[in-house]
Order: structure tokens, then C-alpha cells, then sequence
């Protein structure tokens, strides 16, 4: 078995975003870069298959500049046992990078691709979806719990909804994307970080795996969110009921 | 003892007062790599969601609580970083352990349980154990299965480490030592597997000894009520006829002292890295609380004074830091030598000795530095700093022991000049030679060069090598007068140690500036550090010269050496103000030190 597990850059959930006074972007100077914490959730989850399985492969890819290659390590000293780094300088929107992605997926052949439902930076939620449907694939969207059956033909996916859980089972190869609450991933050890150095890190470009990487879509303007005002206290629960009704207009 | 090998000069402990080191010599934060970098953001999650959440339980010391914590801090591999891989560790360079250790210490005393083991309760063992010895314990320690601990403080022997009367006797049958007596501030003593214990053979010869928790007649006393680190166990261990092997003896008979005191090298060292971790945090901390607190309709950030504080507190970890990671990169590149010292058996690096004077520098420099840090972002919290809503009032609380253990911040003062007279002594060091050219020099009134520069960044890194001149100078002046009891003469002993300190570390930030600059980055930032310290470090330098020196001469000759002290600490005082202002106006954009520094 082998499972295809995207990694994607994003700045560290933590790290103070700031944006650029000079045009659609942020600052990079001082921001932290980590893996989207979806896809290491994905990892983690690839990497549990694994420990149980035994003889199989987990390879992860990014897409993007050189130094992706952070993240891909992050990803070997996690566990996975190869990674590969599709190289373009572009900015890539979903549909460029599920592009990418089933070029990638048809020379590795993966029994099914695991990646986070979304990424943090974008937060497109669109590349898993496209992906799929590239693919010819089976899908399963937000998947919060996961299990291989029969002979680890098919997926039985338990997806967060709104409404509540829904299990389906998908048949394999298929898309599965994952939820936070799927698992929560390992750390990353330093015996492990040490191992990763000497584990294979393939670089391509989409050009050597056939596709043309650009996107469809362009940034035109970021904007921070509107500041909070500052709450008040009421006094009683009538004046909290009028100020419902009349102020906030929700009730 | 066998002559040591000459080393570049940059790699002689003690000699950045007498060269110059080239920026590209020394190694620098900015020089860390991705891996190096991605192990300290290990420790750092592992803080976030392992330690930091159960503060307060772990501060009730609840049983079994830190020790599963500690076993899972050696499962990521956070407790053999420095031993080698044939014990099951990791063989990392200092470097590295740094910014691991600089995590494990950002807040509470967990930090100090991990120091304390893998710092002097291993590396006695690591570094001075015979092979049969590090087989049977090290690869325990390494990996967190045991945790060590270290005995040298007695009731009556603290800073007078050597006066212990803890003693070893060899039995009858001579298959053991037996040990008698009580060692004091023994950290990790609750829960600590392995001591290593100094005790004195035949009540004069001071050596040490790997003791088991389990040996017959070990036992500890009640906890010790601490002012902080209450996370930390710290208690008495007694040795009521314990009971230990003759091969559990370390180094030899009478070889303690050397063991001691290297060890004690190694941890002041740790304890630096670990301080500048905290006062990290400490600062981030502050910035927070002054972007939201608001006063007089505006965040407390926006004025002058809180400002002062923040960039000051910025400015001082800088140099602490830049101080840090340039001495641990010489620290292993002299390790590398494989270069080792026989005074005792088997042999002991090299590494372990060479940069004494250096680790007492940093030790002083960053625990005070921490407790500066400290405190003032309590003063930027008020009244709720003063409360245990916010995390300063535990910072103020557990920050102050780093002036007291491994060796008081006075002893290490004290040694600071003392190992540079006693390396002179023992032509290990040439001192004498370097004094009699500064004197001579200054004497003869030869006019200083002051390089016509006009680069801010030389125009310090000229008044540092003036700093050199005039810590050499009144050391000469000191030695006249005082002759081998200069020793005796503390306040100016001190004095001297701390210009040494100011210069040592006013020299890693130029440096590590000039490096950063070299390399092509906006080093703006970085250079407005170095020259914020610069600039006060004079008039702190000067004020400690002028005291010196009124202790040692008066009259005329009094007048002529102040008259030195004006040309060589001759400055332009810079807008020290503005300085500031322009480091917290960043620092509040990006909310961290280390984003504060990061170099495009």
C-alpha cells in the first residue's frame, strides 16, 4: 500500500500576520512557517495506517519553492518515508495545484491521496474536492474518522457535518480530506528529525511531470479583519432582551 | 601535565581581550540551520501542550506528574542531546541544545529539572566515567529512563565547595566506599535515580562518586520551601554508611575537584542559554500586555517609558544571546579537537576547561539579564503583575535562583579575573606580557587610533577594543599595588569583571551584526541593539574604572589614570532615546524577539 500525503507551507498558526502596506500579500520577514495543520493531520493519520499495516509507503509532496523543503523534512522527521518537491515560483489557486497533484498521483500510483481539508493561509477548502474529480475518484470530505475494510479496498470515512457525523464508505483509490478531529498529530522527535536527513527528497517541476502550473484566480487586495469593539455590561436581563432586539436586531 | 595544543586564537578561552575575531569566526542564531531550528520548535510545542498547561500541578509538585512528563521529554529525545549516540544519544552540537534548552526554561521550573539532569547530573558520568562505568549508566540517563542528579553543596559548604565533610572510607573488604553525610540544594533529589556525589576520602581527598537512590543508607529529607522553581524537587540527600562500589568511584581518588568544577563550567553555561529562553518569553509576554492594556485612551505601548523598557529588555537579551551561541560554537569546535586533559582518569576534553572564563561570563551576564527582564515586565504589568493572573509574578519568582546556584554570581565574578591570573601563572595565558603593552602604551601617551571611522558599528567595535585596554590596564594597575593578594581585593576584582563582561558581550553583538550585514540583510534592527547597549555599556564601564582605580592609587597619580580612562572611553553619546524608540515600534509590529531580529 502506499499513500500520497500533500504537505502544504503556511505561516505557524502563531506567528502575528501583517499585511503588506504596498499590495496583496504579507510580511515575511519574522514569520514562522509550518505544515498546515490539516495536512499534518493527515500525516499523522497516513503514518497510523502505516504502524499498523506494516510493509507500505507514505510519501509526501509540496508544491512550491525551494524552501518547502522545511516542510517536507518536518513531514520525514514525522515519519513518512519519501518526499517530493514540485518546484514553481507561482502562486498557485486550487486548481492549479490539484493539477499538479493528479500529475504527481499518476507516476506514484498511490492507493489513496490523504491530505487537510484546507489550508490555513487560504482557507480554500477546494484542492481535495478538484483533485478527486481529476482523478475519476471517490471522495470523502472532512473525514473525522477513518478506517480501511474489506482488505483495505474501502475506506470507511465518518465526515463532520453540521447535522452531526456521516459515515460512508468509499472505494479505493479515492480523495480522503481530514478534519481536526480526526487525530492529533505526533511530535516531531529529534531522533526523528536526525533520521529524515538521509531520507530520499525528490525536486521536479510540473513542466517534468507534464502540467502547466498557473492559476486561474488573482489576489487582488488582503484586508484584516475589522478590529473588535469593545463589549459592554448590561445592567439587567431586560436591557440585555432590548439591546437584542433593537441594537443587534437578532431576536 | 602534557602541553596543550596551540588552537586558532579566536578559540583560546579568554583571548577575545587580547585579538580581534574576524565576524566570520564566530557562529551566530542567524547561522542555525532548518534541522537546528525545527528541534527548538520541538520543544517548544512540547512546552505548549505538555508542561505549560499543568503549571500549577506540577508546581504542587503532584506525584508521578513530572516524572511521566520528564519520561516523555526523553522519549522526543529532549534529554540526551549531548550524549553520544553509542549511550543512546544524540551526539547534537551546542548549538542546538541551546535552542532546545532556551524552550525547556521559557516558564516555570520544569526547565530546571531537565537542566539539572542532563547538564551536572549526567555529564560527570559523560565526561569522566571509565567505559564500564558509562555502559552500565549513561544510555539510562540519556534517554530519560533514569533521572541524575548532582551533590556538591553541604550546610556548611556552599560557595566554598571544597570545604565538604561528607566522607568516603573504603570498607574492610575493600569492595566499597562508605559515604557519611548530607548534601544540600540537591535539585531533582526526589526523584533522581543516579547522584553524583563529592565526598572527601580519608576526610581529605575530594572525589566523586556515581551513587545510586537504591544503594543501602541513601535517603533524601522533606522538600524544601523555595521562593521558586517550585516545579523543581530540591531536597537534602543523606548518606547514613551508604554503601557504594569502589568502580562507582569517578575519575579517581582525589580528582573531585576537577570533576566539579569542569561540570560547573558546562552548567553555567546551560543556565545562561536557559535564562535567555525565559527572559524571551518574559519579553514577549510584556509586549502583549502593553498592546492591549490601554491607559489614558492609548495602549501603554505608545509611551516613551514602556518603550524604554521593552527595547532595553530587547537590547539585553540580544547581547546575551549573541554571547550565547558564539560560545557554543567555540565550545564544540574545540571538543572537535579531541583534544583531552589528563588530570584525571580517564582523560577530559579540553572543551570542558577552555571556556571557564567565559561560561562564568555568560552565567552572570544572562541571569541578571533574566531578572532585569523579569522584573520589569512586572513593572509594565502594574498591579496584576503583582498578581498570579499574569505569568511575571512567577517569572520574578523563579528567575532569582540564577544569580545563586552554580556558583554565585559574585564566586563567578571573582573567577573571572582569578582564571586569567592563573592561566598567567601556569604560562597557559600571557597575561603579564599583554598588560605591560597596554600600560606602556597608555603611558607613553601615544595617541589612540580612532580609525577615522565613521560606520557607527566600527566606531563601537573601536570603543570595545579600548574596553580590552582599559580592563588590562587597570588590572595592571590593581596587580601593582596588590600583588598576588589582588584576590583579596573583591570590589575590585569585580570591577574588572565586569567591564570583561561588557566587553565580551558588546563584542558578540557587533560581531554577529557585522556578520549579519556582511551577509547582505537588513540588519537595522540588530544594529540599533548593539548600539543602544554600547552606548549605556560606556558610561557603565567608565563609572567601574573610576572606582577601581580611586580603590587602588590617589592624588597625581589617581588624576593621570582617570585622565586614560576619559581618552579611552572617549564616545559621542548617540540618541539613545530614538534608538529605543525604534526597537519597540518594531517589536510591537511583530510581537517577539526572535521575529524582532529574524534578517530578511
Amino acid at each position: 500500500m502506499k499513500i500520497l500525503v500533500p504537505l502544504k507551507r503556511v505561516p505557524d498558526p502563531d506567528t502575528k500576520i501583517r499585511i503588506k502596506p504596498d499590495g496583496p500579500g504579507i510580511e515575511l520577514d519574522g514569520v514562522k512557517f509550518a505544515v498546515n495543520p490539516f495536512d499534518a493531520i493527515a500525516l499523522e493519520e497516513a503514518l497510523r495506517i502505516e504502524e499498523k499495516l506494516g510493509e507500505m509507503e507514505v510519501v509526501v509532496v509540496s508544491i512550491g519553492g525551494e524552501e518547502c523543503v522545511e516542510q517536507l523534512r518536518v513531514g520525514l522527521a514525522m515519519g513518512a518515508d519519501r518526499a517530493l518537491l514540485v518546484k514553481t515560483s507561482e502562486s498557485l489557486d486550487s486548481l492549479a495545484v490539484a493539477k499538479v497533484l493528479a500529475a504527481v498521483y499518476r507516476r506514484e500510483k498511490p492507493d489513496f491521496v490523504l491530505m487537510g481539508k484546507q489550508a490555513i493561509d487560504d482557507d480554500s477548502n477546494q484542492a481535495g474536492q478538484m483533485l478527486a474529480a481529476m482523478l475519476g475518484v471517490g471522495q470523502a470530505t472532512f473525514v473525522s474518522k477513518l478506517e480501511l475494510i474489506e482488505n483495505n479496498t474501502k475506506a470507511r470515512c465518518g465526515r463532520e457535518t453540521d447535522a452531526g457525523i456521516e459515515t460512508i464508505t468509499v472505494r479505493l483509490p479515492a480523495v480522503l480530506t481530514t478534519d481536526l478531529r480526526l487525530n492529533e498529530p505526533r511530535y516531531v522527535s529529534l531522533p526523528g528529525i536526525m533520521k529524515a536527513k538521509k531520507k530520499p527528497l525528490e525536486e521536479m517541476t510540473p513542466a517534468d511531470l507534464g502540467v502547466a502550473a498557473t492559476s486561474r484566480t488573482k489576489i487582488f487586495k488582503l484586508e484584516s479583519p475589522p478590529k473588535r469593539k469593545a463589549g459592554v455590561r448590561v445592567k439587567t436581563v431586560d436591557e440585555l432582551v432590548d439591546k437584542l432586539k433593537n441594537e443587534a436586531k437578532v431576536i | 601535565m602534557a602541553e596543550l595544543k596551540s588552537l586558532p586564537p579566536h578559540l583560546i578561552g579568554g583571548n577575545f581581550l587580547l585579538v580581534e575575531t574576524e565576524p566570520n569566526l564566530i557562529f551566530t542564531p542567524e547561522d542555525l540551520s532548518s534541522e537546528q531550528r525545527l528541534m527548538a520548535q520541538t520543544a517548544e510545542k512540547f512546552m505548549e501542550k505538555e508542561v505549560l498547561p499543568h503549571i500549577e500541578e506540577l508546581e504542587h509538585q503532584e506525584p508521578g506528574l513530572t516524572q511521566k512528563i520528564f519520561r516523555k521529554a526523553g522519549e522526543l529525545g529532549l534529554l540526551g542531546m549531548g550524549v553520544p549516540a553509542d549511550y543512546d544519544g544524540l551526539d547534537l552540537d551546542r548549538a542546538t541544545i541551546v535552542g532546545v534548552e532556551e524552550q525547556l526554561s521559557r516558564l516555570g521550573g520544569f526547565g530546571v529539572t531537565c537542566g539539572a539532569h542532563s547538564g551536572i547530573g549526567t555529564q560527570p558520568l559523560q565526561y569522566f566515567g571509565t567505559e564500564a562505568q558509562k555502559k552500565k549508566y549513561l544510555a539510562k540517563l540519556a534517554t530519560g529512563e533514569w533521572m541524575g542528579a548532582y551533590a556538591l553543596s553541604e550546610a556548611g559548604s556552599g560557595s566554598d565547595a571544597l570545604g565538604l565533610r561528607t566522607k568516603a572510607e573504603l570498607s574492610p573488604d575493600g569492595q566499597h566506599y562508605i559515604l557519611n553525610g548530607t548534601k544540600m540544594w540537591i535539585s531533582n533529589a526526589a526523584w533522581a535515580d543516579l547522584f553524583t556525589v563529592f565526598a572527601k576520602v580519608d576526610g581529605q581527598h575530594v572525589s566523586a562518586f556515581l551513587v545510586e537512590k537504591t544503594f543501602p543508607g541513601v535517603s533524601t529529607g522533606k522538600e524544601e520551601h523555595k521562593l521558586g522553581i517550585k516545579t523543581s524537587s530540591t531536597r537534602r540527600v543523606i548518606l547514613e554508611d551508604a554503601q557504594v562500589p569502589v568502580e562507582n568511584l569517578l575519575g579517581g581518588v582525589g580528582k573531585g575537584a576537577y570533576i566539579a568544577f569542569n561540570i560547573l563550567n558546562a552548567g553555567r553555561f546551560k543556565l545562561g542559554a536557559g535564562a535567555i529562553g525565559a527572559a524571551k518569553e518574559s519579553l514577549k509576554v510584556a509586549t502583549r500586555y502593553a498592546l492591549e492594556r490601554q491607559q489614558f485612551g492609548r495602549p501603554l505601548a505608545s509611551f516613551g517609558l514602556i518603550q524604554h523598557k521593552l527595547a532595553e529588555m530587547a537590547t539585553r537579551i540580544f547581547v546575551g544571546e549573541s554571547a550565547i551561541y558564539r560560545t557554543a560554537a567555540m565550545m564544540d569546535a574545540v571538543f572537535a579537537t579531541g583534544e583531552t586533559m589528563d588530570s584525571t582518569t580517564p582523560p577530559f576534553p579540553r572543551g570542558l576547561d577552555e571556556f571557564a572564563l567565559e561560561c562564568s561570563i555568560i552565567k552572570v551576564a544572562c541571569s541578571e539579564i533574566l531578572d532585569d527582564v523579569a522584573d520589569e515586565s512586572l513593572q509594565i504589568h502594574g498591579g496584576y503583575g503583582y498578581t498570579e493572573e499574569f505569568p511575571a509574578a512567577r517569572t520574578v519568582r523563579d528567575s532569582r535562583i540564577n544569580r545563586i546556584f552554580e556558583g554565585t554570581n559574585e564566586i563567578n565574578r571573582l573567577f573571572i579575573p582569578g582564571l586569567l591570573m592563573r592561566r598567567a601563572q601556569r604560562g597557559r595565558f600571557p597575561l603579564v606580557a599583554a598588560i605591560t603593552k597596554v600600560t606602556k602604551e597608555l603611558l607613553d601617551m601615544s595617541p589612540l587610533s580612532d580609525g577615522g571611522e565613521s560606520d557607527e558599528l566600527a566606531v563601537a567595535q573601536a570603543l570595545l577594543v579600548n574596553a580590552k585596554k582599559l580592563a588590562l590596564f587597570i588590572a595592571g594597575v590593581a596587580h601593582q599595588k596588590h600583588g598576588d593578594k589582588l584576590i583579596e581585593e573583591q570590589e575590585v576584582v569585580a570591577a574588572i569583571a565586569d567591564i570583561i563582561i561588557e566587553v565580551y558581550l558588546g563584542e558578540s553583538a557587533v560581531l554577529r551584526t557585522w556578520k549579519a550585514r556582511k551577509a547582505g540583510g537588513n540588519v537595522t534592527v540588530m544594529s540599533d541593539l548593539t548600539l543602544a547597549f554600547i552606548n549605556d555599556a560606556v558610561g557603565r564601564m567608565e563609572l567601574l574604572a573610576r572606582q577601581a582605580l580611586a580603590a587602588t592609587s590617589q592624588g597625581d597619580e589617581l588624576k593621570a589614570r582617570l585622565g586614560i580612562v576619559r581618552r579611552l572611553m572617549r564616545w559621542s553619546p548617540l540618541n539613545g532615546v530614538a534608538l529605543r524608540r525604534r526597537v519597540a515600534k518594531r517589536l510591537c509590529e511583530v510581537g517577539s524577539f526572535p521575529a524582532l531580529v529574524a534578517v530578511k
